[in-house]
């Protein structure tokens, strides 16, 4: 019962939180807001007996990445988005496409697809197995996403040092 | 069961009362310490050695004017100061403070959470701290708190890099992420006097992680989100009365639980050479806690030691000394503790 109550109120949370990542006009309350729909989805894996998915989430999203979009958004100065909800024509299409997918998974939920609606157990999300699975039998596949990212990394300060030709003859 | 949950409720009491005494101790600390360092009295006028001075003060920072700027965003404003005390009043559940004891044929833990993920979650309930800082400066609509709390978000993510290294390094040899199991790792002594604790063999990692705490506490002399000679006073430099004291309390409280981890991770947490706790349940509780709250002292002092010891750094300096100094002194810790580990010498 307790649970419930629990489940109920973080998942509104989430829910609301995340509306409002989307909807208000000013980046740094988006920012604000996401922080709190993960700390609330942080608390459904706490739900799911996913200890160590829930810190990891906390601790890599909300406590290193959102500080750097609030960062990013501070350094930047941008200013409240006067044009509100409407958005230009991309946004627009975007929507439009997300809402189909969306309603299309509702739909095979209710019609078609069997969802193995048993939640983990406390074995198979524990810190143990998961290192087991992520170190031992994933290895390759979590090696190359690191590479990845550190090519990510590179190419974007490339970009980002490329001088102008003045800059070069100034030196 | 339910003597599990009053034993949880008094231990949580205990943890919260010491935290909200060390704000005022350390102010009379600070300022008694400072005089001493510059061969001055310091306050000594309210009540014994001016030992009422921080209470005359709390009562000062109760009765003066709240005030909230025109142009300040208004709903977050108000919230940051009290999103400032939220780091330090959570982390320390995962903090042991005692040996397991018997009550009622009852085996109890002497931490608040036995969470699996131990340190983890110390450090990611701390990383919520920047967000107080950062939504102070963004409210306050005023370019002296923006760039106060730009700094402070690019200072502690450097920082916190080193910090969680030097951290983790600690729990290679002990296999296991549980704070708890970490201080029973350091019991019994080496050669019958020096304490085994981690502070011997990982002294590298000590020094790392003291200096970045320095730099996530924003204490001198890396205290540039609030440096008052550029920025008037950083983040807060709006706030007034009782929100600027939850500034205060929060800085101090932050101070402490990052020393109570400190202490849990190089100096033993609750174990002394010497003592045995065999006093009984409640006695071997109070005094586990009472070593720990010592210990945090000792690292608390050592922080006012410094703050009136050293300049100030620039801001390019801070950044240099995180991410070339600190971060690959920290990564060579850990490689050089691992191959030992390994080897089976730690």
């Amino acid at each position: 019962m307790a649970g419930t109550i629990v489940f109920v109120l973080a998942a509104l949370a989430a829910f609301v939180s995340a509306l409002v990542v989307v909807a208000h006009r000013n980046p740094v309350y988006s920012v604000m807001s996401l922080i709190v729909t993960l700390l609330s989805l942080a608390v459904l894996f706490v739900q799911l007996a996913g200890h160590f998915l829930a810190v990891l989430l906390i601790l890599v999203y909300a406590g290193a990445i959102l500080v750097l979009f609030l960062f990013v958004i501070m350094l930047l100065n941008v200013g409240t988005d006067r044009r509100g909800l409407a958005g230009t024509r991309l946004q627009r299409w975007g929507a439009i496409v997300g809402a189909v997918l969306f309603a299309a998974i509702l739909a095979s939920l209710q019609w078609g697809a069997t969802l193995d609606a048993a939640p983990p157990t406390e074995d198979e999300v524990a810190l143990t197995p998961l290192a087991r699975a992520l170190f031992g039998d994933y290895l390759l596949p979590f090696e190359m996403a690191g590479l990845l990212l550190l090519a990510a990394v590179v190419a974007a300060t490339v970009i980002a040092r490329r001088t102008t030709p003045e800059e070069r003859e100034s030196r | 069961m339910t003597t599990g949950l009053w034993l949880t409720a008094a231990e949580m009491g205990l943890w919260i009362a010491f935290l909200l005494q060390v704000t005022p101790v350390m102010v009379w600390i600070e300022r008694r310490g400072s005089a001493l360092i510059q061969d001055r009295l310091g306050p000594n006028r309210v009540g014994p050695l001016g030992l009422f001075q921080s209470l005359a003060d709390a009562l000062k920072f109760i009765y003066k004017e709240d005030i909230v700027p025109a142009v300040a965003d208004r709903s977050l404003y108000l919230l940051a100061p009290l999103l400032a005390l939220v780091p330090s009043l959570t982390t320390f559940v995962v903090l042991p403070f005692g040996p397991d004891i018997e009550i009622g044929g009852e085996t109890y833990k002497l931490m608040v959470v036995e969470a699996e993920t131990g340190i983890l979650l110390f450090l990611a309930l701390a990383s919520l701290g920047v967000y107080s800082l950062v939504m102070a400066g963004y409210a306050s609509n005023n370019k002296f708190s923006l760039l106060g709390s730009i700094r402070a978000s690019s200072q502690m993510i450097s920082y916190e890099l080193a910090l969680g290294i030097s951290a983790i390094t600690v729990l290679l040899p002990v296999g296991s992420l549980r704070l708890d199991e970490v201080v029973l790792a350091q019991q019994g002594t080496w050669f019958g006097f020096l304490p085994q604790w981690n502070l011997f063999p990982q002294a590298l990692g000590f020094l790392v992680f003291m200096v970045a705490a320095f730099a996530e506490t924003n204490r001198l002399p890396f205290d540039l989100p609030e440096a008052e000679s550029e920025l008037v006073a950083g983040y807060h430099t709006e706030y007034s009365a009782m929100r600027f004291a939850l500034f205060f309390m929060g800085e101090y409280m932050s101070m402490a639980t990052l020393s109570a981890l400190a202490a849990t991770l190089f100096l033993g947490g609750w174990h002394l050479p010497g003592v045995s706790f065999t006093y009984g349940p409640w006695l071997n509780a109070l005094v586990g806690f009472g070593i720990l709250a010592a210990k945090i002292l000792a690292i608390l002092l050592f922080f006012v030691w410094v703050r009136w010891s050293f300049p100030r750094f620039r801001f390019d300096q801070l950044l240099r000394l995180g991410w070339k100094v600190l971060l690959p002194l920290a990564i060579l810790n850990f490689v050089l503790v691992g191959a030992l580990t390994v080897a089976g010498v730690l």
